[in-house]
This record gives C-alpha cells, structure tokens and sequence, in this order.
C-alpha cells in the first residue's frame, strides 16, 4: 500500500530538476515550493482557488498549487514561471512580450498569468481572443485591466519606442524581474523557517474582551515564543496618517471597535503556527450593540466610538461660492436625487505581509508600502524611540490602491522582533486582509443641480455622508476632497457642498484611488445626462457648453490661466460618441429580444497632490567614481510605473538614456523622501524633484569644466566626456574627492506643489494642478435579466505629457477595470463578503476593449507639463456606464453596484409603470 | 496523524472505515474550506485509484469514475444529451479548477451551487458508491440529502456516477447566470434536455440549481412542455406555481429570493428553446 505518514518523503520533478523533501501531512503544494523548495515565485494570494497567483503546471495542465496537496505530486512533474521563463520558449517569449506590452504591472499575478498562458500557447500557438480569456479565467489582475496580457499573448505588435527619453513608451525598468518571478514581494523576504507572527481578531463590529492566562497559555503551547497585547507597545499604541486624527490602536485596549480588529497576536515557529487555531486564544468576548451604518451612528442613542468626536461625527469639508440656493430657485429646470454606494475592497493580490529583524540593535522592516517614510513616522511613535532606530525597507508591492498608505504589518513585526529577539514575519490570510485594511468610503449624497433653458449649469447643492468606519485614515481626506471636486470640471458659479465623515463600527474607510470623488461623480455625471435630456441636448454637447476653461474660476474660485483640458477629452471622444450613439440606437431598433445597447459619457477632474497641505519629494542622484549614474528613486512603485517614469525624467534632464541609470530604491537608510504613492502625485512631484535634481547634477558637471549648456553627456569606465560647441572635455572621475554617499558628482533637490490653504468656505488654491478625464462607455443589458456587460470603453485623459505613453493606458486600463467593478459587482460586506469568490472583481473576460485618447494639453506646473493620471481613470468609468445602463434601458440607477438582481428590479418597476 | 493514497479501491475500503478519515480527491473544495489550525486524521486520497477514474460505455449506459475531473469531461466524446455536462463542467470555476475538481467530490460537496448537478439531473444519473460490503446505486437526486448533506455511511466511498441510456436525439444545453464572466458562484443555472420529433418537444428533462437547497427537476414544466413546439416554447408564460413549484430560492449576496425566481423562468425558457436548436 501506497501510505505514508505525517512527515514523509515526497520526491516530484521540479522545473527539470529531481527534488526530494519532507512535508507535513494535507501541506499545499504552495507552501511546499515556497518554503521548503525556494520557489517564491509561487505566489500566494487567497488560499482558496479564487486568484490564480499560485499556479503552477502540474503534468503540463494548469493548476492552483494552494489546491494541490503536495503528496498529490509524488512522481509528477511541476512548473513554476521561473523554470518556465528560465527553460521554456513558449514562456521565454511571454516574458518578453509582456514586457514589450506593459502587461506586468505590480507584477503579482504575473507568475500565474505567464503560467497559465504557457500551458495555452503549447497546446495552440495562434489563439484567438476567446481561448485566451477561458485561459487566463482564472488569474485576477487587479492592475491592468486585462487587455495588455491579452494582447501580450496574443502577440500584438506593440508600439515601444526607441529612446529612453520622457515621451518614450519603454519598457518598465523593473520589468524584467516580474516577469522571471524573481521579484521579492513582501512574503518572499524571510528565510525558510523564521518565526511566524499570526493575529487574534474580534469576532464582532462591536466587543468587549478580556484575556485569560496568557503566560500560562504560552507555556502550555510547544513553539509559541511570545503573545503580544496592548502591553507590549513601548510607546503609543496609537497611529493614523493624518497626525491630528491619529486614533487607531495596534491592539485595541479592553474593547474592539470593528470586526476584523486586531486585540492580539502569536509569535510561533512555522509548525507551531500551522496546528495553532486562533478560536484555542484565551480571550472573552462580549459583543456590544454596534453602529454600522451612518443613521444608525448618528442616532441619538448609538455607542459613541471616539471620545470627543460627538454623534460619531469625525469631520465636515466645506465649499461654497456665489449662491447656490438662488441660482437654483431661478433655474429654469432642477434635478435632484439621492445616491448611495457601498465599502468597495482593494483587493490587491497580494495580502500585506512582512518581514523583520534586529540588526545592530535597530530594527529593519521589509514589508509591502505606498509610505515608507510616513511608515517610518509611525513606527517611532509607536515603539517610543528615535527614527535613526528603524529602518523601512520596501519590498515589492503587489498592488497597493490607497490601502497601502497605512501600516498593516508593521507594527506586529517591530513589536514581533523585539519581544522575541528574532527575525519575524508575516502574511496576512485573504480574510484577515479583507476584514482590516482600510476601504473605499460608502457614500449617501444627496444631490440637486439646476440649469438654463439653454444649457448652462444655474446652481448645485451637494451634501454628502460618508462611512468613515471605525477609524480616521483617510476620512479627513475624503471629507476635503469631496466638495472640491463634486461639480466635476464645469462652470459652477452658484455652488454649496459639505461633506461629512461618520464613524461607525465597520473597518476603517481610506483611501482609494480618487479619495471619495469617484463616488460623488457617480451623483453629477447622471445628473448632468438627467439635465441633458430634459433639455433635448446631445449629453456630450452639454457638458462640453459647460466645460471648464482657461481663466475660468473652480467652485474653490482657483482660476487656472493654462492647462485646463477637459473641453479637450469632451471633444477627443466626440466621434466615437456619434458613431456609437447612432449603432446603439439601430442595433436597439433590430431587436426582437431582450438585448439592449447603451452609450454613456462621464467626465472628470481630480486635483494632483495634498489638498492645501505642503507635500514635498526630494529625489537624490550621483555618479560614482567608476561612472556608474545612481538614482535614488523614493517615488514608491506599486505597479503604476514610478521607477520608470522619474527615471525617464531625470535622464532626460541629465542627458542621457534612461535604461542606463542604476537605480536605488525607497530603503529609508538610503534614500530621500519622495513622499507617499498617493493622491496622482508621483509624476508631478516626484517628477518635478528627479527634473531639479537632474538638471543640478548636470549643471555641476558641466561648470566643473565650464561647458556650455547644450554639451552632451556619455559617462563610462570612469569618466564623463563632455562634449558641445567644438569642445570636448572629459574628467577622470577616480581623481575627484567621494562624498559621503561615495559619490564624485552629487545632486539633491526638493519639489513641492504651490498650494495655498482654503478659507472657511473652501476657497483658494488647493491644487497646483488638476488632470483632466472623459470615458464613454458601451454596454448591452439583458433586459430579462438585469445583466450589464460592457462591450467598449473609449477614454480621454489630458495628462500633460505623456511622459512615458504605454504606462499611460496601462493606467487607464486598470483604472476603468476598477471602475467597472465599482460600478456593476463590487461591494464589500463585513462578515459576508470577505474572500474573493463571495467579493467579486472584474477577470479577463469582463474587461471589454478600451480606445485611449492621450491628450496633452501641457501644465506650467509639471514636469515637461506633465499632470498626475493614476485615480483620474476610474473617476469617470463608473458614471459612464450608469448613463449607458439608462440609454439603454430608460432606468436611472442611483445605488451601486448595479448588480443583475437589482437592475431587473428597477426594469420590472418601469415596464409596470408604463 | 497520517496521510494514505490508496492505489486500489479494496485498500481505499479498508481505510475509510477509520473514525475521522477525510477523504480527498481534486481538494479543491477542501483547501478553500479549512479553517486555520484544521487538521484530518488520517487524510484518505483517492486520486490514485484507477476503477475510480474515465468514462465508460457500459451495457446500460455510461459509467463516469468519480474521480473523473471536469476537463476530461469537457474533453471526451459524449452523445449530445452530455452536452450540458460539458458546458457545465467549462464554467466551473477556471481551467485550473477544472483540471483538479472531479465530478465525485462536486456531487459529494453537497453545494446548492454546484454546477455539475442540474446537468446530472436531466441525464437521470445515478450514484454508485462502494464500501467493503458491496455495491450499491441510488438516484442523484436521492443521494443529495440537503446543503453540504449526502446519503453517504462511514465506510462508503462514491466510486462512479452511471447515466442510462438515453435517445440519440436527446440534446442538451445549460445556462448559468452569475455576476461576472469567469470563477463565479452561479446565482441560478438551468440544464435542460430536450428531443424534438416532428418540431415538437417529445421528451423534456429541465433541472435548476442555485435555487434550492438541492437541485430541482421541474416535473410540471417538463410535462407542460410535452408536445409543444419551439415557436410555442417561446411565447409560454412559465409560472411559479406549478411550473417552477419545486424551487425555494433564497435572498443572499448574489440575488434576492424573487429575482432568482424570475431570472429562472426566463433561463428555463432560453435553455429549453437552445437544446431544441441542439446548442
């Protein structure tokens, strides 16, 4: 008989090679490949089946390795992407093409799509659109979109350039090791075998606890090493992005506030941690009555969550301008209505995960961020000591969104390593990532416009109530930012709006890409086609008579003299809008059945950069005595494109290609604060800083020989040839003394936005720049059923410059996939929707062709005019398939997602209306 | 603690009968259900035993080893009427899914969503399981007790599903509706098969999913449906009573209670008018 018992012997074929280990009994492939055979490039997203990042071929067909038990591989032959790229032609030239199509972006899935694309491409090498989308099924994306994979293994011809200058669609710097899976993420750092850290959570929105015995519990369990509690903090068990707001405990102290919340946790050898069963925790709970709704926290009798904040109220954004009640009350037309959406889950692929150890007495944490230095900042307040004791050492971020702005893991693995005196690590499950990190805001906006006979907007009241959950984050943000953009980017003289942020017992709400804007433009964007149609004028027409414009103010009275370009992205979509708009209508006119086309536009703004608040980037580079140019890039890349683009910016600056740049990384012993991934900021102000800190590094190489300014720079093998105007001039580089960086050439310069502070109705200068955005999208709805499937999406975006122009769709891309979540499938609920098969995001088949108009209609502000593009691409999306959703079927949707269920309930209601 | 892989089902017989053995075969929904610190002792897979595994043609019909995995389902060559087997077996969840999950273990998980069913259903399949004391055969729709429920002993193992033979012209579809395109638990799927002679319907078999704690064959519409032709499928009015009587749907993420109710009607319809075209 075939039996073997717990700890046996499995011997399988690994990338070519005979492997013999040892495994526990019911050990996931997964966990095999990674932590016994070196595999990392396994990657582990959900446990359960439902991401496709850990697939591997098993006998050549495509499997989960978190499916497979690994005795199940006794005598079989397994493959992973790094054998495969390593080995294979058929993924040889994947990696290749999915480089040459952006097709990798954070790079966490991209061992799972490679993987499953190969077992595709060696059974039919031409396959068409159809067999690659039933291939890939079963691989999420959460960054791309889809559409570059598809075409990456499809083989379309991509359009790179040749240069590396700003302008230049290049590769992706970073791109190679995403693609070969050797990118370490930040579950790939720790060494086999370090001690594991896993969390104690509340079972409830709302409870009390008390703990048992935690000592006698710990001596009780063979390879548990410490418990950590409250207790443990050295210094404030306190932290928030937002200082003045900072409210969220590491552990939370007699009771938790929000399901999900962490009260405690185990530090425990691997083993250990893999038998523990976190219902076996001494801990008591006592559920409490909880808040989870905004009228529910506002009601009179509702639990208090923070002292000092009265009737859960955390904070209001205010703007006004003119008379919005006047100009409303002499419109010669109104409409109004009331609009909610729910907590929308980032869903990264990868969990937030870590790892950290002691050195020299100072602790090192390598985990996933979109902050190192506000990481840094957080952690010194918390472990009570000064910065110059920590280090934050970035790992790869398999996608971020917002949610990585605040700390996860940090403080667990801090706390982990010094209690232990150990290295740590940790990774969160699917579950606990989805239960605590932070979400989108789930808004109610009520929202009322009005309009001239002849179609100019005459007024507009917003008010809206976000679900801010049970701490700050970001609430404060999106409480600001909300009002500043809720006209969207049109002539509004006679404004009012106010938001409020309630706390309830629900995980925090933060930040997600757009900041609670992607939301109130769901409210104006339908109201604005609302608009349209009583007044008989063609949707995009409208909105282009009421488009911003040069020398127009905003609803903050900012007037921006240049740069403005959303009459621009209107017009781009113009004739794509005509054509679709009259197949649309014939294609309705044809129909015997149930099928029904829509055309919708939206459009959007989103202003780049801390809303009036200072948000500096420094950006540092040398040149080394051999000749080696060094860049230290601090711009955190979390998929968007970062180390690419400030590269391309300071190169070109300096002069020279951008592919021959070392690059150095956000580590915070090495390298400056570029500021947070956050807020569309990184391009302009990041780029800003790479552009000053370029054209400082060159000018003092060239005043070192006195060049002229037009000289052309070559560095190599110890020198740089300076060459221009009939001179050449070369410095021999080991000569020159080394500064402390061990450079001969250093340059570092700081950028930071021209804001200036709003007054207490919101006006002033909150943004030095704004981006600008329209979408249209085409769907067919299934009457009968209430189904939406998108078929075309044609976008606009004014970027500035297109600094490098694949990135640039790549964001797009990813942004409308989001967007179209958010509009038809995604909402997350505490305590049901807390895995990827009840929480649904789009997969390869959702996502329809998209048609990418880049506009660059240059800002004075930005880098060779370049404006932030990274959330102004989900602004318009779901907006635009609400108003496709009403062309379509005549109902006006004012609740997302519009899930099947509830759009066939409001068709029902029209058809029984009329 | 321990873990066996059987290569012959006598031995599988022998192991099973163990207090607390788990058995495993595709573990694809083994592995998403386990709780942290859940461990089986011993762990029984099956995936090694050979009589467990292939399709068959057998005297009285087809005989699928429960060990079979939906992508060699999809992959053979099956009368029509297994068609919406095979559609079935494409949806679930992704390639990856397909290429582990087996047609045993979707039957044993006992889902109200699981996609195989509604296709067995019409086929009148029935469950052969296997113990040390012999052999015996039930229906499907008897074997499927309730959610995550099976008429199953300690001891027992499903070993096959047998589908008797069926008419050459019985031709079969199925239709599944959920949220998105790929890995989606079904909010309600509709397997219908259905011989049409001389343009009308002379056997109808409709099952629905998702819509009751088990899988339902709807007899009254079945019977409704006799005689009818294409053209007249079309336009029929489907009810709730009696036609769609055997459903109990409920309100969860995924839909309400009434909207599954109302989307079947329109699925049973298009399913039922598809296997009459043979797609």
């Amino acid at each position: 008989m075939d039996s073997v018992p717990l700890s046996s012997n499995v011997r399988f074929r690994l990338n070519g090679q005979d492997v013999e280990t040892t495994v526990g009994a019911g050990e996931r492939l997964s966990e095999t490949l990674r932590e016994r055979l070196g595999a990392r490039d396994v990657k582990v997203g959900c446990n359960a089946g439902d991401c496709g990042a850990c697939s591997v071929l098993l006998n050549d067909e495509t499997v989960c390795a978190c499916l497979v038990m690994t005795q199940q591989a006794e005598g079989q032959q397994v493959e992973t992407v790094s054998g495969l790229v390593h080995d294979d032609p058929v993924a040889k030239g994947l990696a290749e093409s999915f480089q040459d199509h952006g097709a990798a972006q954070c790079g966490i899935c991209t061992p799972g799509m490679i993987v499953s694309a190969t077992a595709l491409l060696r059974r039919n090498d031409t396959p068409d659109e159809d067999a690659v989308m039933n291939a890939l099924g079963g691989v999420l994306c959460r960054c791309t979109g889809y559409r570059k994979i598809i075409d990456a293994v499809m083989k379309a011809p991509s359009h790179l350039a040749h240069g590396g200058n700003a302008g230049a669609a290049i590769r992706r710097l970073d791109g190679r090791d995403k693609v070969a899976g050797v990118e370490k993420f930040g579950d790939d750092v720790a060494p086999p075998g370090t001690l594991e850290i896993r969390v104690i959570r509340a079972p409830y929105p709302r409870t009390a606890f008390r703990f048992g015995d935690l000592d006698a519990w710990l001596s009780r369990n063979d390879g548990m090493e410490a418990v950590l509690t409250a207790a443990d903090v050295p210094g404030r068990n306190c932290f928030g992005v937002i200082p003045e707001f900072a409210d969220q405990p590491v552990f939370a102290e007699e009771a938790a506030r929000f399901r999900g919340e962490a009260v405690a946790a185990v530090v425990g050898t691997p083993e250990a941690i893999r038998a523990f069963d976190p219902g076996t925790f001494p801990v008591e709970w006592t559920e409490l009555e909880s808040a989870l709704t905004v009228t529910e926290a506002r009601a009179e009798a509702a639990p208090l969550l923070h002292e000092g904040r009265d009737g859960n109220l955390m904070c209001r954004g205010f703007v006004s301008c003119g008379d919005a009640q006047g100009a409303l009350r002499i419109a010669d037309i109104t409409v109004e209505g009331a609009f909610r959406s729910g907590f929308v889950e980032h869903a990264y692929i990868e969990p937030e995960s870590g790892y950290a150890e002691l050195v020299d007495g100072r602790v090192e944490i390598h985990a996933c961020t979109q902050a190192p230095v506000m990481d840094l900042e957080a952690m010194e307040i918390i472990l009570g000591v000064d910065r110059s004791q920590i280090r934050i050492v970035p790992t790869g971020v398999g996608g971020g969104f917002g949610s990585k702005l605040d700390i996860s893991v940090q403080p667990y693995l801090a706390l982990g390593a010094l209690k232990t005196g150990k290295p740590v690590r940790i990774a969160y499950s699917r579950t606990e990532s989805m239960q605590s990190s932070t979400k989108r805001h789930p808004s109610e906006l009520k929202v009322k416009i009005g309009a001239t006979g002849d179609g100019r907007i005459s007024g507009m009241e917003f008010s809206g109530a976000f679900n801010t959950g049970a701490y700050a984050s970001w609430g404060p943000t999106v409480a600001n930012r909300v009002p500043v953009h809720a006209s969207g980017p049109y002539r509004t003289a006679d404004y009012r709006a106010e938001a409020h942020a309630v706390h309830t017992n629900c995980p925090p709400a933060g930040a997600f890409r757009g900041f609670g804007v992607p939301q109130s433009a769901i409210a104006q964007e339908t109201l604005f086609d609302e608009l349209a149609e009583r007044l008989g004028i063609d949707p995009l027409e409208f909105r282009v008579m009421n488009a911003l414009e040069d020398g127009v103010p905003t609803v903050c009275g900012q007037v921006f003299e240049q740069g403005v370009g959303i009459k621009a992205c209107l017009e781009a979509l113009r004739a794509d809008w005509r054509m679709e708009r009259e197949s649309a209508e014939a294609f309705n006119a044809a129909q015997t059945g149930s099928l029904r086309r829509g055309v919708g536009i939206a459009a959007g703004w989103y202003g780049c950069g801390n809303t009036s608040l200072p948000n500096p980037s420094t950006i540092r580079a040398g040149v080394r005595a051999d000749g080696t140019v060094v860049l230290h890039q601090g711009a955190m890349d979390i998929g968007q494109g970062a180390n690419t683009v400030i590269t391309q910016i300071f190169a070109t600056v300096l002069g020279i290609d951008a592919r021959r740049i070392e690059r150095l990384g956000p580590d915070t012993d090495i390298t400056p604060d570029a500021g947070k991934t956050s807020a569309s900021r990184q391009t302009f102000v990041s780029g800003n800083a790479a552009r000053l800190c370029g054209e400082a590094l060159r000018a003092t190489i060239l005043r070192h020989v006195n060049a002229a300014q037009t000289a052309e720079l070559e560095f190599g093998n110890g020198r740089v040839r300076i060459s221009g105007d009939g001179e050449v001039h070369e410095i021999a580089l080991r000569e020159l003394v080394r500064d402390e960086f061990g450079y001969v050439f250093c340059a570092e310069e700081t950028y930071n936005p021209p804001t200036r502070p709003l007054d207490e109705n919101g006006q002033g200068h909150p943004y030095a720049q704004f981006g600008y955005a329209a979408q249209m999208a085409v769907v067919e709805v299934d009457e009968a059923l209430g189904t939406v499937k998108p078929v075309r999406f044609a976008a606009a975006h004014d970027v500035g410059k297109a600094i490098n122009p694949m990135l640039i769709e790549g964001q797009v891309h990813g942004g409308i996939a989001q967007g179209m979540g958010m509009a038809l499938m995604e909402e997350y609920l505490p305590g049901r929707t807390e895995n990827l098969h009840d929480y649904l995001i789009p997969t390869v088949g959702d996502v329809p062709p998209i048609t990418t108009y880049i506009l660059e209609i240059a800002d004075a502000h930005g880098p060779y005019g370049a404006k932030g593009l990274g959330e102004h691409v989900l602004v318009p999306t779901a907006p635009s398939i609400l108003n496709a959703i009403t062309h379509a079927t005549g109902v006006r949707m004012r609740s997302v997602p519009v899930t099947p269920s509830k759009l066939r309930e409001a068709i029902k209601g029209k058809n029984n209306d009329g | 603690m321990s873990y066996f892989s059987p290569t012959s089902a006598d031995e599988a017989y022998a192991l099973v009968g163990e207090t607390g053995a788990r058995i495993i075969a595709g573990c694809t929904d083994f592995f998403p259900a386990l709780r942290a610190g859940e461990h089986h002792d011993p762990i029984i897979d099956l995936t090694r035993i050979k009589e467990f595994r292939g399709i068959t043609e057998t005297a009285s019909g087809w005989r699928i080893g429960a060990l079979t995995t939906w992508t060699e389902i999809v992959r053979s060559d099956l009368p029509p009427a297994f068609r919406s087997l095979q559609q079935a077996g494409r949806e679930i969840g992704s390639i990856q899914i397909q290429n582990r999950g087996t047609i045993g273990g979707n039957i044993c998980n006992a889902s109200p969503a699981a996609d195989g069913v509604p296709p067995l259903l019409t086929l009148n399949a029935r469950v052969e399981i296997s113990s040390q004391s012999g052999r015996r055969e039930l229906p499907l729709q008897a074997f499927i007790k309730g959610v995550r429920s099976v008429d199953l002993n300690p001891g027992e193992i499903v070993s096959a599903i047998h589908v008797p033979q069926c008419a050459d012209d019985l031709k079969s579809t199925f239709h599944k509706l959920g949220s998105r395109t790929h890995m989606v638990i079904s909010i309600a799927m509709v397997a219908a098969a259905i011989a049409l002679r001389d343009g009308r319907i002379a056997e109808a078999r409709v099952a629905v999913g998702s819509c009751s704690p088990v899988a339902r064959r709807l007899p009254d519409f079945e019977v409704r449906l006799s005689g009818m032709t294409p053209e007249q499928v079309a336009t029929l009015e489907i009810v709730a009573n009696p036609d769609l009587s055997p459903l109990s749907p409920i309100t969860d993420v995924r839909g309400s209670a009434s909207y599954r109710l109302d989307v079947v009607s329109e699925l049973c319809r298009r399913a039922v008018l598809a296997a009459c075209e043979g797609n």
